[in-house]
């Protein structure tokens, strides 16, 4: 049954060192305020599972929380590279990053697997390119009926899948909507889960087939308004692109991307208390 | 700009907008495949069904879309459906007419690297990797590509193949396996290529409006070849550049900077 707690609790309680992680969310609903909270408390040699490790990958993985990154798509979307990710591994910094690289396909496929409790997926993929010959990760096997040759790949099976979501109730129970990605896949194929939301309200609301979450399939649930910008909540907010590009130039040197980690994540208390300091922020860059 | 003038950019867009079928039913990727396919969408294929990886199906956006999730894609789409969905029963099942690709690199056979530039354990350059390429590739009944050429992009050999196009040529491909038809064009600011039919190799089938031979060797790290029948592109339209140049603006006004509109 889901609790209501802070956001700092959540993360206290249920991601530790070490631990495999999944924060995901395809451009739309990112759990940048989960991401930060993860980088305050200082959790190290984290595995990373993500489809598009987009900023907040960035930021974990420049901040030194990451051992290991699972992904499809590592770029910052419709800018250009991920710098903290390509420092880490084209030069080992701030620390070496093991990459178990996949296609979109197969991760979505591997999620779906984990949450229906398989060892791994099957699918009509990587046909004719090179991933089998680098990654172990990647085999081929035959069809038992046909003979058709098919790839196999393991699934994704988190210690801890973390999202954000637009409303909760009092009970727990998390609504969605709008591009909703691997999240419910993350979520059920993980052993715990925290989300973060917009709003909590009294009653959902939702018609029949809306994407819930029922309450007991999630361990934390946290109000973090705006907890998804830069990225953005359909219904409340936009994607915030001006900062998407800022990110190039604050993240492609070493050290303006520790001032800025330092100045808005380390030195403020929570998600809240960012937002102040990053609007701030924006104010002296548009008078300078 | 002079009246009837045009940039090698937008005439690499429009030549590959012409390329889609009205009806057809494609799987878009970000940036200038979607920049195409919805210019095509604003011409002469308005009932093109655009289908997003993030799970949009029969997106219209009005403006072009900065990332692959963009919430104008869901408001405009017939429906939105999970990523797994997605992949599994829309591209996997079969119901992709044409995969619309862009490339860091690709080679003569048309096979494509978004993986790394140099050793994978040790890459010079560390591209963003797949998405969702590989499958598209293969899945998709045809392919369409659309990159900018230069002797960086259009390389003799891929350091890796991210997403299959015919491999070493031939029916390499479909020893392979692989089922979906592959590239019938890469199209690019200086020509149209199409894999020859015996070799599958491509060769320049047409050439864009005051672009020489030399221009395209230069721009070819391998030994490119042209069709015996090699035509010229036909210039882009007024119609054309007027769609292009309204939705890039519209797109310019929504994202608050000229770069997104590809």
């Amino acid at each position: 049954m889901a609790h209501w707690v802070s956001l700092h609790e959540a993360i206290a309680t249920h991601v530790h060192d070490g631990d495999f992680v999944a924060l995901e969310g395809f451009t739309h609903l990112i759990p940048f305020a989960a991401g930060h909270e993860i980088i305050r408390q200082g959790r190290r040699n984290l595995s990373l599972v993500r489809m598009t490790p987009d900023l907040i990958y960035d930021q974990l993985i420049g901040a030194g929380c990451a051992a290991k990154l699972t992904f499809s798509w590592g770029g910052n979307p419709g800018v250009g590279s991920l710098h903290r990710f390509r420092d880490a591994v084209e030069h080992s910094w701030p620390n070496a990053l093991a990459i178990e690289e996949r296609s979109h396909s197969d991760l979505a496929n591997a999620y779906v697997a984990g949450a229906a409790n398989l060892p791994f997926t099957v699918l009509r993929g990587y046909m004719g390119s090179d991933f089998e010959r680098v990654s172990p990760h990647i085999r081929t096997i035959s069809c038992p009926f046909t003979g058709e040759r098919l790839a196999a790949t393991p699934s994704v099976r988190p210690d801890v899948a973390i999202i954000h979501a637009q409303k909760a109730d009092r009970k727990g129970n998390v609504l969605l909507w709008g591009i909703l990605g691997v999240q419910k896949e993350a979520v059920l194929a993980a052993r715990h889960s925290i989300v973060t939301v917009e709003e909590r309200v009294d009653s959902l609301d939702a018609p029949p087939n809306a994407c819930i979450l029922p309450s007991w399939v999630v361990d934390a649930v946290c109000l973090v308004p705006h907890g998804a910008t830069p990225s953005y909540a359909h219904g409340y907010y936009d994607r915030d692109n001006v900062f998407y590009r800022q990110w190039d130039t604050i993240a492609r040197d070493r050290d303006t991307f520790h001032a800025w980690t330092k100045e808005h994540i380390l030195d403020t208390a929570d998600f809240s208390d960012y937002l102040r300091v990053q609007s701030q922020w924006n104010t002296r860059k548009a008078l300078r | 700009m002079k009246p009837g003038s045009y940039t090698s950019d937008e005439m690499m867009t429009i030549a590959a907008a012409r390329m889609l079928r009205n009806g057809a039913i494609c799987f878009v990727g970000i940036g200038l495949p979607s920049a195409a396919a919805n210019l095509a969408r604003l011409l002469h294929a308005p009932d093109a069904v655009l289908i997003y990886e993030s799970g949009p199906i029969g997106a219209k956006p009005p403006v072009l879309p900065l990332s692959i999730g963009d919430g104008i894609l869901a408001e405009t789409a017939d429906t939105v459906v999970s990523t797994p969905e997605i992949f599994r029963y829309w591209l996997q099942g079969g119901r992709v007419d044409v995969g619309f690709l862009g490339a860091a690199q690709l080679d003569r056979y048309a096979n494509i690297n978004t993986t790394v530039i140099g050793d994978y354990r040790r890459p010079k350059v560390r591209l963003p990797g797949a998405g969702g390429a590989p499958e598209i590739s293969t899945s998709a009944k045809e392919v369409l590509i659309i990159v900018k050429q230069s002797r960086r992009s259009f390389v003799d050999k891929l350091d890796f193949i991210t997403s299959a196009g015919f491999l070493t040529g031939g029916n390499a491909r479909e020893r392979a396996g692989i089922t979906g038809g592959g590239p019938v064009a890469v199209i690019t600011d200086l020509c149209i290529l199409r894999p020859e039919p015996e070799s599958r190799e491509l060769i320049v089938s047409s050439m864009h409006p005051r672009i020489s031979r030399e221009q395209i060797r230069l721009e070819t790290g391998w030994e490119i070849r042209f069709d015996a029948e090699c035509v010229e592109t036909a210039p882009p339209t007024a119609d054309e550049l007027d769609a292009l140049r309204d939705l890039q603006a519209r797109t310019a006004a929504a994202h608050g900077h000229a770069e997104s509109a590809a």
